[in-house]
């Protein structure tokens, strides 16, 4: 079973030389440890920046410098700023090559759910409805059960929605798995020392396995 | 054209009850905290606020949002705020959420004089309800209506006495998009200079959007989440 680091550390290995990326708020955002070193990646920021660098030095943070989850950061050489408008229209326009983010619930034909628990949590969809719904390249990274032990991967979303047909792919503590464009979730690797049958047993949407489903390589 | 007012209390004087604002920033990043502490002060009420974020509670719209000013606030993302999320799950405040790109782009139309934008987001959500969907080339689109905003309040880092305004690092987010957008446009600025200081080739918001300006003094610019690396001591 892989911890947060490890989800974050497998999400890492879609990523590819020259790639644009945009990494949501929680387990996404650890993604950017563990670019592999030499590939040429830039960091998008929602809230106006290209080429995000790591956190500033304690006592350089900037109030003016900050990425979407609203922590301090630094720039990068060849980083750029903008605004919000161009932001979201680079995102609209495809110019952004994969998109990590979280989820609450997934449905095996790619909706996905993480913006609002009625009557319980309003905390607003922030970019996420804009980036599900323009990106071509979406990989979900989210534990696989929630904390009542019930499935996040169903066969339809209880949550309102925060885009419909959209998430390629899941990679969650428990393995690597797709959303086919037919439906139903396709199993790809499973995590270190996890079993199909535990996939199966968490899995609550349609579960495709086909052949031997190898253990995953970090 | 000279745009200079005294400062804040001057730059809101004609603020109304009931009217619409916008004020620029990313959560407490890019706020033009000078105008909101007159509004503050000067307690008008029933405002509608147009801003990515709803402030913290001791800070940024938050401040307004204690002193009941808020009728309504239209926003993409309102986590960071306990007293927002209990006037709303009591019913006391309306709120409207909206994706953060079709926020941007609603500013952004109402200052490109264009009555509305279609956008894939929100299709297929609660967002989509009552609202015109067209089909491009294979895909739907949401039709979304340009903002009218009484004021635009924004924040930029230096401006000139006719209003060009220069924005500074990730705190120019929506400040540009929302300056365009304004019938009075008010900018509170950290520098004020003469016209021929800035090059004009780094204008970001040129002055003829720019109604009111001043210099605010001693800036907060409260930090929201505070991330460093350790420094190597060895």
């Amino acid at each position: 079973m892989l911890d947060k680091e490890g989800i974050a550390k497998r999400i890492a290995k879609e990523i590819k030389d020259g790639y644009y990326v945009n990494l949501g708020i929680g387990i996404p955002t650890l993604v950017a440890n563990y670019i592999p070193e030499g590939m040429d990646v830039v960091l998008q920021s929602e809230n106006g920046l290209l080429g995000m660098g790591p956190f500033p030095l304690e006592g350089e943070e900037d109030p003016d410098m900050i990425n979407a989850g609203k922590q301090t950061i630094t720039t990068l050489p060849g980083s750029a700023i903008f605004d919000s408008a161009m932001s979201f229209g680079m995102i609209r326009a495809k110019k952004v090559n994969l998109t990590i983010l979280g989820a609450m619930e997934v449905s095996e034909n790619g909706d996905i759910a993480n913006w609002k628990i009625p009557g319980k949590m309003v905390k607003g969809m922030g970019g996420a409805m804009d980036l599900v719904a323009s990106a071509d390249n979406i990989i979900v990274a989210m534990q696989h059960v929630n904390k009542a032990g019930e499935s996040k991967l169903l066969s339809k979303c209880s949550l309102p929605l925060t885009g419909v047909h959209c998430v390629k792919k899941i990679v969650t503590e428990l393995g690597v798995l797709d959303v086919l464009p037919e439906g139903g979730f396709k199993l790809l690797e499973r995590a270190p020392g996890v079993s199909v049958e535990e996939i199966k047993a968490a899995t609550a949407g349609k579960l495709i396995i086909e052949g031997e489903i190898p253990e995953m390589a970090l | 054209m000279n745009k200079v007012v005294s400062g804040a209390d001057e730059a809101i004087h004609d603020i109304q009850d009931g009217m619409t604002l916008m004020l620029g920033g990313f959560g407490l990043c890019g706020l033009p905290e000078k105008c909101i502490a007159a509004l503050v002060k000067k307690g008008v009420k029933n405002l509608t606020c147009i801003s990515n974020n709803a402030g913290v509670d001791d800070f940024g719209i938050g401040l307004m949002l204690k002193q009941r000013q808020v009728k309504k606030m239209i926003s993409s993302y309102v986590g960071e705020n306990a007293e927002f999320e209990r006037q709303l799950l009591s019913g006391e405040l309306e709120v409207e959420l909206i994706p953060q790109g079709t926020l941007a782009t609603r500013c952004m139309a109402a200052g490109y004089g264009m009555p509305a934008i279609f956008t894939p987001a929100g299709i297929g959500t609660e967002v989509a309800i009552g609202k015109e969907v067209r089909n491009f080339n294979g895909k739907d689109y949401l039709m979304e209506m340009a903002f009218s905003a009484d004021f635009a309040i924004v924040k930029a880092w230096k401006g000139d006495t006719m209003g060009n305004l220069v924005y500074r690092s990730t705190a120019r987010n929506f400040n540009p998009v929302m300056a365009m957008a304004g019938k009075v446009t008010i900018a509170e600025v950290e520098e004020l200079v003469e016209p021929g200081e800035l090059d004009p080739d780094h204008i970001h918001t040129p002055g003829i959007y720019v109604h009111r300006i001043f210099k605010g003094e001693n800036y907060e610019k409260r930090i929201e989440q505070r991330t460093v690396r350790k420094r190597d001591h060895a």
